[in-house]
């Protein structure tokens, strides 16, 4: 496809597609600086002040940092439980003799599109009997039900494109499995572990619906809860909303900028390449 | 050694595929059992009575349930045609760009990052009334004189709602049907430029018959997803105004959590399961062939 119009119009609607991705959240990140009460007035396009008082009054009137620091726990204890437990389970998927391979790979796939509402009566009795309601483990707990298929789906994707060769001579060697999977593959899946870890943080950090459904208070509020929470004596507090939603989206963003291309190359290798 | 090796990956797969069992496929089970009983703990005297398929039967001759279901399936067709043709348009645009195509995916990948209570949010601010941004736009540039009260009307509600989702799934789209043009040999092109065929035949030709496998995976992995929104709709409308924008996971938390009706809320979870299922396993059979059955070689 040689330049010309095709090419004009090419750049033309890429322009166009990535600022309509990039400016609500341009907007955003400007409306959160500005006073409540210019907020529906005039926005300047570009600020020529900046505003503190969105961002002071969430931490310290809305407790985000509590909010952020029971999300961080949350994400962080299901990625650490999930990682390791997920890699044994795909290793032995992409590379041992497996009867009933397919089947397993197929149920854990399946089971990571269940729609996690189906699944919140029985946890919620669950977690009551278990007095686990409004606790951290009462949360861990339902994550791992997203986050451990998508661990392993991700992982068997990884573990198979490592080259074989390495792993088969060294069990001709006389390693055993066990010492082969420590010294030879572990130390080639730095990569893969990394990215699935990323991506299962951010799927715990975002989730919302099973972190409303099983905490009762500010104290346990999972970030997207707590600021989906936010309310106003007499109207919506768009200010401090705005800048709980700019905290909410930093930890994310950053790792996207971070890990873009691994990222990506793990989102897709599931679904499409062959 | 075989006989070992095949005890050991069982071994080693045991810790998770017991945690998926008691945790996911254990409460389903328990969900469908839980659906034949009446066990309303607002009413605790009542006790746990079986009642059969009443709770079914209640659900299937409420106007509340088929609405909701309604709700689930127009915003479903909606949102992932529009995500499939315009994350189509953006994946061959990008396709083919020679600079830059590091920035544009990581601007592609932040939507998709970014919290869907945050989506949600965001785009409630910027359909606000009277004075968000959209109607300062729609205004200024004469597109509509007097812009409806977008959140108090059962219909312009779902414009924000499509919308938000759209911001946040259409570049994830675009990301995987990239991946699946990029897998398309180059000289198919080349071949065809030289043969005369104009850009368009190009695209119908080559481009849309070799991507039909990835634009199924996307399209059914898109509507299982929205079959199952929740999140977006709660923060922007509520299910509101009145029940006007109620998806079905959204009707089935508040029979569960705000009437605590456990027995009905687990009946509507058993309906959602068994349609999204359905699905699933279609999105399974079509990568099946392709990702699923590899042999370990």
């Amino acid at each position: 496809m040689t330049g010309g119009i095709w090419g004009i119009g090419r750049r033309l609607a890429i322009a166009v597609m990535v600022s309509a991705i990039l400016f609500p959240i341009y907007w955003v990140a400007v409306a959160s600086f500005t006073p409540e009460s210019q907020l529906f007035g005039q926005v300047d396009l570009v600020p020529t002040r900046l505003v503190f008082d969105h961002y002071r009054a969430v931490f310290s009137e809305r407790a985000l940092g509590t909010a952020v620091w029971n999300s961080l726990i949350v994400a962080g204890a299901t990625t650490l439980l999930c990682v390791p437990i997920g890699a044994l389970c795909a290793y032995a998927l992409a590379r041992l003799p497996f009867p009933g391979r397919t089947l397993v790979l197929t149920s854990v796939l399946a089971i990571s599109m269940f729609p996690q509402i189906s699944i919140v009566s029985p946890l919620y009795l669950l977690l009551r009997e278990l007095r686990l309601i409004d606790t951290y483990a009462g949360l861990v707990l339902p994550y791992l039900t997203f986050a451990m298929p998508l661990t392993i789906w991700l992982l068997v994707g990884f573990f198979r494109q490592l080259p074989r060769e390495l792993e088969e001579a060294a069990l001709m060697d006389g390693a055993s499995r066990l010492r082969t999977l420590w010294t030879i593959v572990l130390p080639l899946s730095w990569p893969g572990l990394t990215t699935t870890a990323i991506l299962t943080f951010l799927y715990c950090w975002n989730e919302f619906l099973f972190a409303l459904c099983f905490t009762l208070g500010p104290d346990r509020y999972t970030v997207p809860v707590a600021i989906a929470l936010f309310r106003g004596q007499y109207q919506v507090p768009w200010g401090q909303i705005l800048a709980g939603a700019l905290v909410a989206t930093l930890p994310v963003a950053m790792l996207v900028f971070l890990a873009q291309r691994r990222i990506v190359a793990g989102l897709t290798s599931g679904a499409v390449k062959g | 050694m075989m006989r070992d090796e095949k005890r050991l990956g069982w071994t080693m797969a045991l810790p998770a595929l017991s945690v998926i069992a008691l945790i996911a496929l254990g409460p389903i089970l328990w969900a469908a059992w839980e659906s034949l009983y009446l066990h309303d703990l607002r009413m605790p005297w009542l006790g746990r009575r079986f009642i059969g398929a009443q709770n079914y039967i209640e659900a299937l001759s409420d106007p509340r349930f088929w609405g909701a279901i309604g709700h689930t399936l127009a915003f479903a067709a909606v949102s992932v045609s529009l995500e499939l043709v315009l994350g189509l348009a953006l994946a061959v645009a990008v396709d083919s760009m020679t600079r830059g195509r590091g920035l544009v995916r990581t601007a592609m990948l932040l939507p998709w990052a970014v919290p869907t209570v945050v989506v949600g949010l965001v785009w409630r601010f910027i359909f606000e009334t009277p004075a968000g941004l959209m109607n300062a736009v729609l205004v200024g540039s004469g597109v509509m004189a007097d812009p409806p009260i977008w959140f108090a009307d059962p219909e312009a509600a779902w414009v924000p709602i499509i919308l938000a989702d759209v911001w946040k799934t259409t570049p994830f789209v675009a990301l995987l049907l990239l991946a699946g043009l990029q897998n398309i040999e180059r000289s198919l092109y080349e071949a065809a430029q030289i043969d005369g065929a104009s850009v368009w035949r190009q695209f119908t030709a080559i481009t849309l018959p070799l991507l039909k496998p990835a634009l199924l995976v996307a399209l059914v992995f898109r509507t299982v997803d929205a079959f199952r929104v929740f999140d977006v709709i709660y923060v922007m409308t509520g299910g509101g105004p009145g029940t006007a924008t109620e998806p079905i996971a959204m009707y089935t938390f508040s029979a569960l959590l705000e009437n605590l009706r456990f027995g009905y809320g687990s009946a509507l979870s058993v309906v959602i399961f068994v349609a999204t299922f359905l699905l699933a396993l279609i999105a399974i059979r079509l990568m099946g062939r392709r990702t699923l059955i590899e042999p370990a070689s």
